[in-house]
């Protein structure tokens, strides 16, 4: 689903390359914690995924699809492809949850029919159901990052991308985001989350691909997120 | 679907930056109307230099009892010299045809121009009007050497030419035409410069939605034609307001040319320059748009 052959991407203006040489292959259906201090190169790693970047050297697939012969014309269909959650949720504040949920699908021209079916469905899903009308300013941010993440599965994306989900929210609540992304893994959607949170690789269980330098040190099925935090 | 919600962003936009859309439509509109006001002053004065080119003639005064030019040294023209000068006249080379008008028709002639005022009429008689020779030209535009060829012969008190008495008007209109042209283009730049502005501002306005955009794949055309929408709109509602000026301009300065000088343009000539300022304001905008989104609208 997710396949980075020898990459290398190294910023203007920086000596020090944010990936070097990182191979990594992630299978459709799986759940992978990417890991890591701040600058280690989780985040360039996602958004090279979604072409918002390009390596410097080697290949990446993503579904199929080998990026570097993918042209600016069919970026945004990729994009469909792959849904984002973020640490600061990214919601519009002038829309309510069930408004935001369908903006993803009206800017891609989906029909609005399909979307009265489809969003209340996700929105249940997220374990929002009630809230469809509340504001995000309403919402505590465990909920936002609920409304972000059925924004990110509304249009089924093969693969989930998510950055730091949990950063901006208290542990308790935490479990509920996780349990979410899990709920979204096992339709099959893919899920790459890179992450601080110990206690949630931990508990998790999953593959953890942990960076350091833009180098991978460990990749390990079922691991944890290392004895040097 | 699509054209709903297109729509619907555009009127945000539009209301979010409310002074910046009423700018664009004030500068398009009067720009608009400068380009069309110049467009028609151009095809006014093609159009009645045509008119008079087919009119224009140069009159050769003769010589009366007592008149006053020195040419004439007092003493009326001979019956012979009408003969000769006739004759010269005719062989004169671009000389297309000759009339010879004796006073009692150039007094009908002044009768019939003056006849809004009646004072002068009264006091003029017949005899005071001279006779003439009225020359028509092969080539208006090329009278000076029939002029010059007039001009000492014996008998002959004055030449005139009749473009010489139309031409400081068409240079004013045509300087006119140049002028209103360029504050059109130096008004057509600050247009750009403005909308350019303005979709910056929107962009900026909305840099969440087209982020969220961006991020689940909304094609291009989808994230930028709310933006060209913006400019395309306030490009056309400057052309209407640039049509009524038009119009305007039509009805109480190109209609009272007609009634002096003969001819004008028309409703068609109008419609055809709103037409054609109205597709100039609209293009300038989507020009002016695109090119602002691709600096500031990282698709």
């Amino acid at each position: 689903m997710i396949h980075f052959d020898n990459v290398t991407k190294v910023y203007a203006n920086q000596n020090r390359p944010a990936l070097d040489h990182v191979s990594v292959d992630v299978d459709k259906g799986e759940f992978v914690f990417l890991v890591g201090p701040s600058g280690s190169g989780k985040s360039t790693f996602l958004r090279l995924v979604l072409k918002e970047e390009r390596p410097n050297s080697g290949a990446i697939h993503v579904a199929g699809k080998d990026l570097a012969r993918l042209t600016n014309f069919k970026v945004p269909h990729l994009r469909r492809r792959i849904g984002c959650v973020f640490q600061d949720f990214r919601l519009l504040p002038n829309k309510n949850v069930y408004e935001n949920v369908a903006f993803a699908l009206e800017v891609i021209g989906k029909p609005r029919r399909f979307i009265r079916k489809v969003v209340p469905e996700v929105v249940e899903l997220v374990g929002l159901e009630g809230k469809a009308h509340r504001m995000p300013d309403e919402l505590s941010g465990g909920e936002q990052q609920r409304v972000a993440m059925a924004r990110a599965f509304v249009n089924r994306p093969m693969i989930l991308l998510a950055d730091e989900p949990t950063g901006n929210i208290d542990p308790a609540t935490s479990i509920g985001i996780m349990k979410v992304l899990d709920r979204i893994n096992r339709t099959g959607t893919t899920v790459v989350m890179a992450t601080h949170d110990a206690a949630i690789v931990d508990s998790m269980r999953k593959r953890v691909v942990e960076l350091e330098d833009g180098k991978i040190v460990r990749d390990q099925s079922r691991g944890v997120y290392g004895q040097a935090y | 679907m699509r054209a709903n919600f297109i729509f619907s962003e555009v009127w945000i936009g539009l209301r979010r930056n409310l002074t910046m859309t009423i700018a664009v439509v004030i500068t398009v509109a009067v720009s608009m109307a400068l380009l069309g006001v110049g467009l028609m002053i151009n095809s006014q004065v093609g159009l009645m230099s045509n008119y008079w080119n087919d009119k224009v003639e140069i009159s050769v005064f003769l010589c009366k009892k007592g008149s006053a030019m020195p040419a004439c040294n007092g003493k009326a023209i001979t019956p012979a010299q009408i003969k000769a000068l006739e004759d010269h006249i005719k062989k004169t080379p671009g000389v297309k045809g000759v009339l010879y008008e004796n006073s009692a028709d150039a007094y009908k002639n002044f009768k019939e121009s003056f006849s809004n005022n009646q004072a002068l009429v009264d006091v003029t008689r017949v005899e005071d009007l001279p006779e003439s020779f009225r020359i028509s030209l092969q080539d208006p535009d090329n009278y000076k050497p029939v002029l010059d060829a007039m001009k000492g012969q014996p008998g002959v008190a004055d030449v005139t030419d009749q473009r010489q008495l139309i031409a400081p008007f068409f240079s004013l209109l045509n300087t006119l035409a140049f002028a209103a042209l360029s504050v059109a283009i130096v008004l057509v730049l600050a247009a750009a410069l403005l909308i350019g502005n303005t979709v910056r501002l929107s962009a900026f306005n909305r840099r969440r939605e087209t982020g969220i955009m961006r991020l689940v794949g909304a094609s291009n055309l989808y994230i930028q034609l709310p933006f060209v929408m913006e400019g395309v709109i306030a490009g056309l509602l400057g052309g209407v307001f640039a049509a009524v000026i038009l119009i305007l301009a039509k009805v109480f300065l190109f209609d009272e040319v007609v009634r002096f000088f003969g001819t004008g343009l028309g409703w068609n000539d109008l419609a055809q320059t709103i037409t054609l300022t109205m597709v100039i304001g609209v293009v300038i905008c989507i020009l002016a748009s695109f090119v602002t989104l691709r600096r500031y609208l990282r698709v």
